[in-house]
Order: structure tokens, then sequence, then C-alpha cells
């Protein structure tokens, strides 16, 4: 986009619900009640909980598809409870299940729809569709002119998160945008979604009912239950370690520490050194140093330093003169970007319990064994717990307090 | 003489009957389809409104057309008024009941879209959900044309235009010689107009339903 240098995308803007409410006419039990939650700038927050549990209501509160009944809606520092909705909307991107796109519409239209609505010229709305394509990854020639039903679900659901973004909107509400694909697919999208997120930081409200898909993307989790009530809000790790309730755990679901490892990265719990050896070192010098060494084993490096061999002093009697025959290839290794669930799949598959850690271009950086991943995930598991009392701490306090001015406001 | 010298020596007057059958027919559909849509428009939200518009038209349809322009000409008087009158009024049951069918039939889901993106109510209905309950619509116009088609020819009961002359000039005539080839030719001529308009909403149909959502 050379003709636009001004390209600095929009990004998240601060969404303050306070005591957020709605009552259906005809039903005394309140569908969303009292909702208080503050969602950070360039944060993505989901909102998970049994189905019927107001989660969807209190998001299409947000855009004012559901008119609250009473309470405020804050975005950024303006108070959007009062303004006109249909202008509020054009603020805000809106993604929702199976897409939502108009099926008697182009891909390229069904993009262009917000941006033309809000005026922006055609070139430029032209211009911005090819750019969203780019974005979500579908190349604008082949797609621009296709019609919903010739997309597959998966991409049907990536151009309605284009369509969502291409007005720049601060704020992205999602619907169980990712309900109706197949498990596969659904994994790319939220992998794409976490990919968009770290280029465009936008403030995104996620519904779901998926637990799995809450803690893969959300950077905060709000549990809810009945009538939205919040049993628990905090980061993924805190939920997973502290569940505040039964209520929450249950939601859990079994394996929460299993869970967890997927939220930590092989980068963050420190790799461990090996002694190495490079292939074309000269022969008695690798047998001197296991010989003599307080090592058994060496890692045996390739030219290119990527790690190939396995090699135990036991291995040398069968070596004699070359390496070709003696050692264990190198079948597993993990990047650094790998999780630690990863990297658990592999040192269990491992015959002695130890992968190798590489970098970019496959060469070595350390290795992780059975030894370091239990020391870090205790460690962190402990962390979490800590952080989760204090947050719970500080929820019960906000209660608490919360209710003192509605007993006070009742006095008065 | 024959039917086809018959239709040699009267095609000037034939001709003349056929545009004017056809004008008439056009002119009230589209009177029909614009009043017909509108009543849909207006109705399909609510369910008793609804349900009242499409019976009060299917209740018009009922009426026999000749008992109803004959109940038109004390009214209205005689010739055109009471012919576009009972036309348009036959033309609206099926153009009112698939429009509210169609626009009801609009997935609550795009509709919860639209709004969601910030599309005002007009915009939504103009881009949405007509476009989307417009192959259900042209259906209903398509099916109110061919019905329109015989009921014009009632309307030369009060001396309205089109092919329904000849056929009553022949009726009337009964055992002279020419009457068989006037009742004959008046009633060709409307089904030859009838299957020339079908072909037109075929066309018309390939032009204006988005590539998107055609069968």
């Amino acid at each position: 986009m050379p003709e636009t240098p001004e390209n600095a995308a929009t990004t998240g803007a601060r969404i303050h619900l306070e005591n957020l409410t709605k009552v259906y006419p005809g039903n005394p039990v309140p569908a969303v009640d009292n909702v208080n939650m503050e969602i950070k700038a360039g944060e993505i927050v989901i909102l998970v909980g049994p189905s019927g549990c107001g989660k969807s209501t209190t998001l299409k509160m947000i855009n004012r598809l559901i008119e609250p009944s009473s309470g405020r809606i804050r975005i950024g520092d303006e108070d959007v409870t009062d303004m006109d909705p249909v202008k509020l909307r054009r603020k805000i991107g809106y993604a929702i299940q199976a897409s939502g796109l108009f099926p008697h519409m182009t891909v390229a239209q069904n993009i262009a729809l917000v941006p033309k609505m809000i005026g922006w010229s055609a070139a430029k709305t032209r211009n911005r569709v090819e750019e969203m394509l780019d974005l979500v990854g579908l190349d604008p020639g082949e797609f621009h002119g296709r019609y919903p039903r010739q997309l597959s679900g998966g991409q049907q659901q990536r151009v309605g998160v284009a369509r969502a973004l291409a007005a720049d909107p601060p704020v992205l509400l999602m619907d169980e945008p990712f309900g109706a694909v197949d498990p596969i697919t659904r994994d790319h999208l939220q992998d794409e979604l976490i990919r968009l997120q770290h280029e465009l930081h936008k403030t995104i409200c996620f519904v779901t009912h998926d637990f799995d898909e809450a803690i893969k993307i959300g950077d905060r989790i709000a549990v809810l239950r009945e009538r939205s009530h919040i049993a628990q809000f905090d980061t993924p790790e805190a939920i997973l370690t502290n569940p505040s309730d039964d209520f929450v755990s249950g939601f859990v679901g079994a394996g929460a520490a299993l869970k967890r490892l997927n939220l930590t990265r092989v980068r963050d719990v420190g790799v461990v050194d090996f002694p190495t050896a490079r292939i074309d070192d000269p022969l008695e010098s690798i047998f001197d140093r296991l010989r003599s060494g307080s090592h058994n084993e060496l890692l045996l490096l390739d030219p290119n330093h990527r790690p190939y061999k396995w090699l135990r002093r036991g291995d040398l009697a069968l070596a004699k003169e070359s390496l070709a025959r003696a050692g264990t290839p190198v079948q597993h290794t993990v990047t650094r970007d790998a999780t630690l669930r990863d990297a658990l799949e592999a040192v269990l598959t491992d015959s002695a319990g130890r992968v190798s850690v590489t970098g970019r271009r496959g060469e070595y950086i350390g290795v992780v064994d059975m030894e370091t991943l239990m020391n870090n995930v205790q460690e962190l598991l402990e962390a979490d717990r800590m952080e989760a009392l204090e947050h719970q701490h500080q929820l019960r306090e906000q209660r608490a307090r919360q209710t003192q001015l509605e007993q006070e406001g009742l006095e008065a | 003489m024959s039917f086809w010298e018959y239709v040699g020596t009267r095609h000037a007057q034939l001709l003349t009957d056929t545009y004017q059958h056809a004008s008439a027919v056009f002119q009230c559909m589209v009177l029909a389809t614009l009043l017909g849509v509108f009543i849909g428009v207006v109705t399909y939200r609510s369910e008793w409104a609804g349900n009242l518009a499409t019976t009060s038209t299917a209740t018009i349809l009922t009426i026999p057309s000749l008992a109803m322009i004959g109940l038109l000409i004390p009214i209205v008087g005689l010739g055109v008024p009471p012919t576009v009158i009972a036309l348009t009024l036959y033309g609206l049951l099926p153009v009112v009941r698939n429009a509210i069918v169609g626009l009801r039939g609009v997935d609550p889901d795009l509709v919860d879209a639209a709004t969601g993106i910030g599309m005002s109510r007009t915009a939504r209905l103009f881009r949405v959900e007509l476009p989307l309950a417009w192959p259900p619509i042209l259906t209903g116009i398509r099916v109110a044309t061919q019905m329109l088609m015989g009921i014009a020819a009632i309307a030369a009961f009060a001396s309205g235009p089109g092919l329904g002359n000849e056929i009553f000039r022949g009726i009337a005539s009964l055992g002279s010689a020419n009457s068989l080839n006037q009742v004959l030719s008046g009633t060709l001529g409307i089904a030859i107009l009838a299957l020339l308009f079908d072909a037109a909403y075929v066309l018309i149909g390939r032009l204006t339903i988005s590539r998107g959502i055609r069968a």
C-alpha cells in the first residue's frame, strides 16, 4: 500500500461494562444480571460458559444488538450506551458463527460493505478488500469474485473475519465464530486469529462454549455461570491451576495440568546444555572425550550444526573406524516455540527421556529432559496458584465493595 | 373461411387486441408487484398482520372474476378502470404471499449479521432481505401473470381492452360463420402471450437473481 503511508491500523480500545443487566419482558429472572467487566485495550477476552448462560446476550449488548435494560457500556473513553446503534456498530467488528456472509454478494462485496457505509472512496475500499483478503490468507485474485457458496467453511469464516475487520474497528466481537467448522479447520483458524492479533492488537471479545478454545486464544477468560454471573475472570493459567470453585473446575474438565502445558513454550523454561561434538571432528577426539570425560553420552551435530546422532560410550565398540554405524539417529527435535506438551510428548517417546531443541534453521540450541520439565512445570503450577489466589482475593474484595455500595444505595 | 384466412384478414384488429391485452396485463402486474411487495414488507414482521394480508388477498381471489368486474362497473364505470382494478387485485395474492414467505424465510443469522455490521433498517431491507427474498417473489409474479392472462379476457365484459373482445364476440354470434374462429384466435393469442411472458420472466430471473443464490 504505497499510497496510504498513514496505514497505521487502529489498535484496541478499552471496553468497560458497568452493572450491565438485561431483563426480558414477561420474565422476572434477568437473562444477564449485573455484569461488571473491564476488557483492556488490545486484549482478547473469552466469555465461556454453558449454553444459555447469557454469554451471547452479554456480547450482543456491547454492540447493542440487544439493548441493555440497565447499566452502562463504555468503549475507550466514550459512553456508548445511548449512542446511535447504527453508528456504533460500524465502529465494532462483528463476526458470527457460520460466517454470516451474504450469499448474494461476492466475497469482495461482502468485505466492502462497512467501508462503503462509512463513506470510503471506491479506490480506498478496493485496496482495503485486497489487503484484508491477504491478511486472512486468501489470494485476492482468486477469491475476490467468488460467492460464499463457492468457498469451504473455513474460507467463509476467514472472509467473515475480513469483513469484520475491513473498516479497521478498534473492537472486534466474535460470537462462536469457529463453532460450525470441522476440528482441523478450527485449529487452523484459531492459529490464524492468534497471528492476526499479534499484528493488529485489537480488543477482542470472543464467545465460545469450548474451554479448550478459550485457553488457546484468550489472554483472559471469563467463566460465566447462569445469568452471566462471572464465576472466575482470570488468565488461562490461573484458571487451570486454581479454579475458584466446583463450577469452574467442572468446566475446565479433566487434565488441567496437561492443558496447562499447552500454554507454556519451550523458550520459557530454559534448556540445558548437553556435550556435543561435530561429525567432522577427528574421531580420536570424540572417542577420547567419551572415554575420559564425565559424560557417557554425546550429541553429534552435522556440519550444519543440526542434531544428528546420540552417541553413547557403549556405542564405541561398534564404531571402530567410522561413526556411520554407531549411535542412535536423532528422530525428534522441538523448536523453542513448541509447547511444553509437544516437548513432553517427544521426551516420552525418546528412549533416554530427552529431546534436543533447535533453532529456526534446525541448529542445535540445547536439550530438554524429563527432569527440567518436571521442575519447571511444578514451579509454573506453583506460581499460577499464587497468582490465582491473589486475583480471587481481589475479586472477592471488589464484590464485597459492590455489595456494600448496593446496600448503602438501598438504605439511602 | 378457414381459421388462417380469418387470421389473415383480421390481423390488424387481432394485433391491436393482443397488444392491448399484453399491455393491460403488464401494467397491472407492475402495479400488483409494487403494491404486493409493499404490503409484504409492511406486514411480514408481525404474525397477525402477515396472516391478515395473506387471507384478505386470498379472499379477493375467491370472488369470480365476472362478478368482480360486474360489481366494479356501477362504482367506476365501463372500460379501462374496472379492468385495471380487477386485474391488480387478482395479481396481489401470489405476490403478497410469496413476498411474506420470502422475507420471513431470510436466515435470521443473516439479518442479525446485517444489523451487527451497522446497516440501517432500510439498508438491511434493500441490500439483504429483498435481494434474498427476490427469487420467491419473482415466482409469485410469474404465477400471478399467468393467472391475469386468463382473467384479462373477462375484462371485455366491461368493454375493457384485449383479446377477450374477440372471444366474447365469437360467443355472442354463436352459429355464425366466424364465431369459432373468433373464439379460437382470442384463446390462442392469450396462450401465446402467456408463453412469451413466461420466457421473459426466465430472462428477468437470469438478470436479477444473484449468481450466488441462483439454484
